[in-house]
């Protein structure tokens, strides 16, 4: 990542930028839940990198300021249900600081996206908090409520569209009975695809692994198609559903996790996008970038020993 | 005297076969969901430790160097039948929920390495101290990291302690935290991993605190 020329600290800030327009879609629908999560997210990470960094004896300040941590708390609080219980965004950044990073010797050392290990853990341990989605625009004395008093409103809570086409299909029904679309899904994965596109723009992420993500998940959700209409969902719902956008630009692309050379990017952003349409469509989970992201953070010590390029002047 | 301080601190600590040697992984990491489970498997380990320990020092000298480890191995398998058989008959319910890891305490490894290591090198009377410490050692280690787990993976301690101890086990269950839905990360096989990998780092940090 040195090559944009930009330090740690500026690269967190610009991605945190970007995913402003995102966050606000999320907010025209579904009301102050995202704000709520991404405020408790944030101090609950500040305290958290701050008490580990002192007890591994570095630098607190250094640690705290680069940015790091509350990137990860953000894309955790805006990955998880807005209305989500109190505990779940702060045992979920939790995890993700100390297992995910601070265990493994601090940030740069880590082998796994910090966010989505969190992601992956509160998906696992809690199943029932954690497909319990907004349906509707909450106020904030209503978000306030649910998430710290677990009080539940009628009408406001219920499973995603990717959740909604699983269960539908499971039922026996073909995908012409299921309603799979979504416009609320689909004006927030447009608010994270401009906010990618200005990270592009402003050479913060490279273009391989955004490019080779949506490449995966449209060549997969096509192939897929051609055996089986009636079951698979189509192309443009792959890419307008769940988290696809916020995967492709600002949870692939971390500098840390993924590969670095520049055909590795491809092959890692590529074979994230098949595994996600996989998981949607086979697995049990209604949707799977956390456990694409995670399956390929595994390959990429391998996908960069055999992508290294050429030394020039070396056969 | 001074030996056998030696072998009990080889075996709770020094040397402990879960945490040092990391042996006796696939029971340890795969029946440590809770309690008693733990209790269960490592009492039926440590028997198996102690017999297999005497019987192989008593007949040390007889033994073949050649065909040493096929007779430790059939020695062994006698006494987990032996377990296997008493279990089946007084703890039937822990016998099915422990399943197939009574039988498997035939290929513990600890288990062989201490025959080969400690028992056939020495009197039977520090094997049996050997095999008795490595036992207690490795169950410790079962019992904490089933502990850890049953705590944070559903709330409670001892829950179904009946299985082993009859009606007075029910008395014995705790519920810790009352409402608690459970973290299922812990009961599963990742939450084995990074207890067995937090229990191994403290210890190392005691070790390295005290050189």
């Amino acid at each position: 990542m040195h090559s944009t020329g930009l330090n740690t600290n500026q690269i967190m800030r610009q991605v945190i930028y970007a995913l402003a327009l995102g966050v606000s879609a999320s907010y025209i629908f579904f009301g102050w839940g995202i704000v709520i999560q991404i405020l408790l997210g944030v101090v609950s990470a500040l305290v958290i990198e701050a008490t580990f960094v002192a007890m591994r004896g570095r630098p607190v300040l250094e640690s705290i300021s680069d940015g790091s941590a509350v990137l990860t708390a953000v894309l955790l609080a805006i990955s998880i249900p807005s209305i989500a219980p109190w505990w779940i965004i702060v045992v979920g950044v939790a995890f993700a600081i100390i297992f995910g990073k601070q265990l493994y010797g601090g940030l740069g050392s880590n082998p796994f996206n910090p966010a989505m290990l969190g992601y992956a853990f509160l998906l696992i341990s809690y199943p029932l908090q954690m497909t319990t989605w907004p349906v509707d625009f909450s106020a904030f004395s209503q978000a306030i409520n649910i998430i710290f008093n677990a009080l539940s409103f009628d009408g406001l809570s219920g499973a995603t569209r990717l959740d909604e086409v699983k269960i539908g299909l499971s039922l026996g029904n073909n995908l012409a009975s299921i309603q799979v679309h979504s416009i609320s899904q689909a004006w927030i994965n447009a608010g994270f695809l401009v906010g990618g596109i200005y990270l592009l723009a402003r050479k913060v992420i490279f273009w391989h692994i955004p490019m080779a993500f949506i490449s995966g998940i449209v060549v997969m959700a096509l192939l897929v198609l051609i055996f089986d209409s009636q079951t698979h969902l189509p192309v443009q719902n792959h890419l307008m559903l769940g988290g696809t956008m916020l995967g492709a630009f600002f949870i692939a692309t971390d500098p840390i996790s993924a590969s670095t050379t520049p055909k590795g990017r491809l092959i890692y952003g590529f074979l994230i996008g098949v595994l996600i349409v996989v998981i949607r469509n086979y697995g049990g989970y209604p949707d799977g970038i956390a456990f694409a992201v995670l399956l390929m953070n595994m390959t990429v010590p391998l996908i960069d020993q055999y992508t290294q390029p050429k030394v020039f002047g070396r056969s | 005297m001074n030996d056998y301080i030696k072998i009990a601190k080889n075996g709770l600590w020094t040397n402990n076969q879960a945490l040092v040697a990391l042996l006796g992984l696939c029971p340890l990491l795969a029946v440590t969901n809770n309690i008693v489970n733990a209790i269960g498997l490592g009492l039926a380990t440590t028997f198996v430790l102690v017999a297999s320990n005497v019987t192989v020092s008593i007949f040390r000298n007889q033994i073949s160097k050649e065909v040493r480890i096929p007779i430790f191995v059939l020695l062994i398998a006698s006494f987990v039948t032996i377990v296997e058989l008493l279990m089946q008959s007084y703890f039937y319910d822990l016998y099915l929920i422990l399943g197939i890891f009574v039988p498997l305490i035939v290929t513990n490894c600890a288990i062989l390495a201490r025959a080969e290591a400690f028992a056939s090198k020495n009197s039977w009377d520090k094997s049996a101290l050997d095999g008795l410490m490595m036992g207690i050692g490795f169950s410790l280690i079962l019992i904490l990291l089933g502990a850890m787990r049953e705590l944070i993976g559903s709330g409670t301690l001892f829950d179904q302690s009946s299985l082993i101890l009859g009606s007075l086990g029910d008395t014995l269950s705790v519920t810790v935290f009352n409402d608690y839905q459970g973290t299922l990360l812990a009961v599963l096989p990742p939450g084995a991993f990074i207890g067995l990998g937090l229990i191994v780092a403290v210890k190392n940090y005691f070790d390295l605190k005290k050189v």
